[in-house]
């Protein structure tokens, strides 16, 4: 069996001491970031970006891949302890998760969630495992019109299924393939947009956008709001295993919730964060056993199926980051960005090209979740006194990398300024409403979109209509096209804002 | 004529400007024919596409109701200003003073954004976050970074 040889190549490349170190280093640090709040997996990737180049690629992709599932189960943590979700894809655990915490089953609802999420997260593995290598094959069917057609529906469906206001996000992709504008044209050699600044001729860094947007200016907008007051419900923890009666109501919804999620962590812009709400509703429309707590006031399966869903939708939504290299969320791409940094072009040829890196990651995924059980469950007690770690103290050692990242960049003071620029714009962003997660997509993919663009023109000697008559090119634009309508449907669109209210 | 969401007026007329800005722009560009596209083309038709949303966005800021108004509210001058000043100071003043004066200042200086701001803690935690610094990126990581102000020699690294 194919699948079993690379898996095994896999964990060999994973099960290397520095490697095994890496991955606990990203979980670690995934689950402290996901317990404080006020600060991301974007932010903490990007303020880690600088210091990969040290590294190797393999190591320094295992250990962003860690923080990034590394912060869902953290996420889960506050949410359930603190009714404040670490994670947007934790919102719905701290609907039961934080009634469960009240009635003094904090223990059980953080068993329910650190288990469930261990099983999707080796499910979600195994998905990748087994639908990577086919969609590979199909990427290289592919030529310059159908990437273009790809990066429009990926980029559509990024906001299509994450976004509040449609148009405004779309507006937003918009803003950030424009900014990757500003660099040399890479067929003509031309300067485009750099003002005669000679830093601007190589493009604007990634890093200093992500670090600026969702490093200062989430510091600014969260300075700016009125201190919170937090409960923390930290003397009850005790009994942490659940009782035989919880495994019975919380597997099944286990079950559901990850199918759900692997699902729906392969399409653009679902990810986590759409299969948690998913599997909620699907919870919550799915008869239980007689007499059971309803939900909202401590259902266990409230916090199980969500849970595995959006853990399950993380490990998943590697697929398009992986065998395509289009990224279906901010996090990705970063990941996209950090390949590239280590001069790996992200794409369906990395697969053969980088096997060790490709399924040394895959395998470290699995690992990495086995560590993330041990270190949530029985060390839950060092995650909670973190918990009380006050926002004052922790803004400034944010401020603190960031700048230091940002100077050890390419040694130079420019770009801490413009990332002192991108803050104010960051922070103007979260003023007028307007998300700043496309903007990065686009970003990433600007270059990649105008080239493919360039090049399917040059192939049809001007033809627009290539992009229509190739089959494949054409189904994935009409793919697009039938997503913007069905979100414009005035009974989903009513639908779809309605959940978006319930995220903030 | 009303304001009904006055975020999305003022965000539809950001996308407005810039859209254009990009578009006027692209036009030092050669623009190239649709066969042999040139390094203008792509993003004059991003920067129209984008005037174009920005646009629609400002057609119903006007017009679609909202509860609330949607108002921008006031903002918050003083996080604004300090963290993006301690930032560029910090870019300014590093590679002329070095690590070990510039970070405790950018601590305490964004520190003191903050409501709770206490000088003690924030002088503490400069000292923490300073020593953690060196430890994670000078001995850790080996980066090159300018550690005490430059009189002819001694730089970090």
């Amino acid at each position: 069996m194919e699948l079993f040889d690379n898996l095994a190549l896999g964990f060999q490349t994973a099960f290397t001491f520095s490697n095994i170190l890496w991955a606990l280093g990203g979980a670690i640090l995934g689950t402290l970031i996901g317990v404080l709040p006020g600060l991301g997996p974007v932010a903490t990737i990007a303020m880690l970006l600088p210091s990969i180049y040290s590294l190797d690629a393999t190591p320094a992709l295992i250990m962003l891949a860690g923080i990034y599932y590394g912060a869902q189960y953290g996420g889960s943590t506050t949410a359930i302890l603190i009714n404040v979700p670490g994670e947007s894809s934790s919102v719905v655990t701290a609907i039961d998760g934080y009634t469960m915490a009240r009635k003094g089953r904090a223990g059980a609802a953080l068993a329910a969630a650190g288990l469930g999420s261990f099983f999707a997260g080796c499910v979600g593995t195994i998905v990748i495992a087994a639908f990577a290598p086919p969609l590979t094959e199909l990427a290289f069917k592919f030529g310059p019109a159908e990437y273009f057609s790809l990066m429009v529906l990926g980029l559509i469906g990024a906001v299509v299924l994450a976004s509040g206001s449609l148009v405004k996000a779309i507006a937003m992709i918009l803003l950030g393939l424009l900014l990757g504008q500003i660099n040399t044209d890479v067929i003509s050699g031309v300067p485009r947009y750099s003002f005669d600044i000679p830093e601007l001729t190589d493009g604007i860094n990634f890093v200093a956008i992500a670090m600026g947007v969702f490093g200062f200016g989430e510091i600014i907008s969260n300075l700016g709001r009125p201190a919170e007051h937090r409960e923390v419900f930290t003397k009850h923890v005790s009994g942490l295993w659940p009782t035989k009666q919880d495994f019975k109501d919380g597997f099944p919804a286990v079950l559901r919730g990850t199918a759900l999620g692997s699902i729906l962590g392969v399409l653009p812009g679902g990810g986590a964060l759409l299969s948690s709400f998913a599997a909620y509703t699907v919870e919550k429309k799915t008869r239980g056993r007689p007499g059971e707590v309803p939900f909202g006031q401590g259902n266990i399966r409230g916090v199980a199926g969500p849970e595995a869903a959006n853990n399950a939708g993380a490990q998943t939504s590697f697929i398009p980051m992986l065998t395509l290299g289009i990224p279906p969320n901010a996090v990705m791409a970063l990941m996209v960005g950090a390949m590239t940094i280590k001069g790996i072009q992200p794409g369906p040829q990395v697969m053969t090209s980088n096997p060790e890196l490709f399924w040394g990651l895959i395998a470290s995924m699995w690992i990495g979740n086995l560590m993330l059980v041990i270190l949530n469950l029985p060390l839950i007690g060092i995650w909670i006194k973190l918990l009380t770690v006050p926002y004052r103290f922790l803004f400034p050692a944010i401020m603190s990398f960031c700048c230091i990242g940002l100077y050890t960049l390419n040694n130079n003071n420019f770009d801490v300024y413009l990332a002192a620029g991108f803050g104010v714009v960051g922070y103007l962003f979260y003023k007028l409403g307007c998300e700043p997660a496309p903007l990065l997509l686009g970003f990433i993919l600007g270059p990649m979109m105008e080239e493919n663009l360039r090049r399917a023109l040059l192939l049809s000697r001007g033809d627009w209509s290539t992009f229509m008559s190739r089959p494949l090119s054409a189904g994935l634009l009409l793919a697009a096209l039938l997503m913007i309508v069905v979100v414009m449907l005035p009974s989903i669109k009513n639908k779809r804002e309605v959940a978006f209210q319930d995220a903030d | 004529m009303k304001i009904k969401s006055q975020k999305d007026f003022w965000s539809g007329l950001m996308f407005v400007a810039v859209g254009l800005g990009f578009a006027w722009g692209s036009t030092n560009y050669s623009f190239g024919v649709a066969a042999r596209p040139g390094p203008g083309y792509f993003p004059f038709g991003l920067g129209l596409l984008m005037a174009v949303l920005g646009g629609v966005v400002l057609f119903n800021s006007l017009v679609v109701e909202t509860e609330d108004g949607e108002r921008v509210g006031a903002f918050a001058w003083k996080p604004l200003l300090i963290i993006v000043g301690s930032v560029l100071v910090f870019g300014f003043l590093l590679p002329r003073l070095g690590m070990f004066i510039t970070l405790p200042l950018l601590v305490v200086m964004s520190a003191s954004a903050s409501d709770e701001f206490k000088l003690k803690e924030a002088l503490f935690n400069a000292v923490i976050l300073t020593v953690g610094s060196w430890a994670i990126f000078i001995y850790g990581l080996n980066l090159t970074i300018p550690l005490w102000p430059e009189l002819g020699a001694a730089t970090g690294g």
